[in-house]
């Protein structure tokens, strides 16, 4: 049985066929990467599956259930996590904070989270979470007052937070300088170590993509011109085409 | 240190004083149930002094009956509670100025229901009459020992925020406030917590309110007009929205500035607006972060 089964999933926005007929697979623990020009339809996907935006037809499994149309809520409480394109973190809080806050949702029930320790019992894991990503100097600080590369990491920490089953990762490495790219890359594959959850992951830089996912998938303009290895893909002739111009 | 000030302060004061401190207290109560909605989790509220109100009539209406102060209390924070939540509703739907509208509007439907509704209200005439509660058989019906009551429950209600506030509770509301998409892909209840923040709020303003009605024992529709929702919106911001002390400064500022100000009869409207209006322009974000800002720069 897969463990995400996405069923020729349709967005369209009046005219402009966003996502048109997109089906994929992703097994348990498996690393899938999503690449394709700009506008081809990623975001849009990742949307759809997420219960973000309700798609116009198309389903989607997750462990065997319809999940289709469900809230971004019941996705995240069924244990499907994500990050954003942009930037998302909770600006006026510190960045532990915005770690526990992260998974304190999954813990317990809501009043009894009104008379729990106010760390939700998350203070260790949070600090786990905090060494790994190597933010010890900057835990404290309000995460907005941090860098750009800083606060990407602390929204990709908060995803794996609760360790979730499945987490669609969008772009995780724009922005970021070389360096930090390469312990990202090293992060998530401990992660997934770790954790065992299945990635889907949206990346326009190819190399991280290429030593990152043994399975890639490429979009264009709604739909899915090409999969299977990343070497595969891209040296596939209309990938390279629509991809990258050549 | 500043309890010890608060415990002292109306020793030096003839009457006026210490009701001035008393009502102090009872902005405090309510100024702290709007900064949870408005500071602490994010929401718009122009519409707080409705639930003032709702606390202040529905207390002034069960004492009347005889019904002891220490059941009203309970009582007219589950009403404003339960009518904070319906009030929430608006607020999954629509933020910003369209929920400060919706609020508004709110404030002025109360408002006319308690001046048209003589049979229960009053209307203009109001309520008159209302005994001092008594604590015990300890009589509170000297200004004085009326103080120390309601400087007491504010404290103790204080405790309430501050235990809500670092509570995980205080993380969600924190969270829905800065980036609500993002806290619902975590697993936050967005909607449960947006409820909740105008839930309590609102309970915290019906406390206050029961007090209210037992300072001035006499109540009309005036006090509960959209005007008091501004000044309790000014309260929070000028202190310092989302944070803890900010209805404490706040409360001060608004309440005891026109009474020093009063020198300059009609010229302290000018003078009090310009001074909010620089204060909002230096320090956004509130005069407690004055104290961010020293302990930046150290
Ligand atoms: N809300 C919307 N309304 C109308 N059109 C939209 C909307 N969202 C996306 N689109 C269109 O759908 C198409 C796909 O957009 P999408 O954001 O999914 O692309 P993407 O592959 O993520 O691109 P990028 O690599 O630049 O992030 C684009 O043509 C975009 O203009
Ligand atoms: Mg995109």
């Amino acid at each position: 049985m897969n463990f995400l089964e996405v069923k020729n999933c349709v967005k369209h926005y009046g005219a402009i066929r966003a996502v048109d007929g997109v089906s994929f697979a992703v097994g348990a623990g498996e690393i899938v990467g999503v690449i394709g020009p700009n506008g081809s339809g990623k975001t849009t996907l990742f949307n759809s599956i997420l219960g973000q935006i309700r798609p116009t037809s198309g389903r989607v499994e997750f462990c065997g259930e319809d999940v289709t149309g469900l809230s971004p809520l019941e996705l995240s409480r069924r244990g499907v996590g994500r990050t954003f394109q942009s930037l998302q973190v909770f600006g006026k809080l510190s960045v532990r904070d915005n770690l526990i806050v992260a998974a304190q949702e999954f813990k317990g029930t809501l009043h009894g989270r009104l008379l729990a320790a106010p760390d939700a019992g998350l203070g260790r894991h949070a600090d786990e979470m905090i060494e790994l990503f190597r933010l010890e100097r900057v835990a404290q600080l309000p995460a907005g007052s941090l860098s750009y590369g800083q606060q990407k990491l602390i929204d990709i920490a908060m995803a794996f937070m609760p360790a979730p089953r499945l987490v669609l990762l969008d772009e995780p490495c724009a922005g970021v300088n070389p360096g930090l790219v390469d312990q990202l890359r090293e992060l998530l594959l401990e992660l997934n170590r770790l954790q065992g959850g299945s990635f889907v992951v949206i990346e326009h830089n190819m190399d991280f993509i290429m030593r990152l996912c043994p399975h890639v998938i490429c979009m264009v303009e709604g739909r899915v011109l090409a999969e299977g290895e990343p070497e595969t893909v891209q040296s596939n002739p209309a990938v390279l085409e629509a991809y990258l111009g050549k | 240190m500043a309890l010890v000030a608060l415990a002292l302060a109306p020793l030096g004061l003839k009457n006026y004083g210490i009701y001035l401190l008393t009502l102090w207290c009872v902005y405090v109560m309510a100024g702290m149930g709007l900064n949870l909605t408005v500071g602490y989790a994010g929401q718009m509220s122009i519409g707080h002094a409705a639930f003032l109100g709702i606390g202040a009539y529905t207390a002034a209406i069960l004492m009347k009956l005889g019904v002891p102060f220490g059941f009203v209390l309970p009582v007219a924070a589950l009403n404003c509670f339960l009518v904070g939540l319906a009030l929430g509703f608006p607020a999954l739907r629509v933020q910003h100025h369209y929920l400060a509208f919706a609020t508004l509007g709110f404030n002025v439907l109360v408002f006319l229901f308690i001046r048209n509704e003589e049979w229960l209200t009053g209307g203009t005439f109001g309520i008159a009459g209302i005994q001092r509660p008594k604590l015990f058989s300890f009589s509170l019906d000297s200004s004085l020992s009326f103080y120390y009551f309601v400087l007491v429950s504010t404290i103790l209600l204080a405790f309430v925020l501050w235990w809500i506030v670092r509570s995980p509770w205080g993380r969600a509301f924190a969270a829905l406030r800065d980036n609500p998409i993002r806290a619902e892909s975590l697993g936050v209840n967005i909607m449960a917590y947006t409820l909740l923040a105008f839930a309590i709020g609102a309970a915290f303003a019906g406390i206050a309110g029961c007090y209210f009605t037992a300072l001035v024992q006499f109540i009309e529709p005036g006090p509960f007009h959209v005007t008091t929702s501004l000044m309790m919106l000014l309260m929070v911001i000028v202190g310092g929205s989302g944070k803890f002390f900010g209805p404490m400064l706040g409360a001060a500022i608004v309440i005891l500035l026109p009474e020093w100000l009063r020198f300059m009869k009609d010229w302290y409207l000018v003078v009090f607006g310009l001074s909010v209006v620089c204060l909002m322009v230096w320090l956004p974000g509130g005069l407690l972060s004055l104290q961010d800002r020293f302990f930046r720069k150290a």
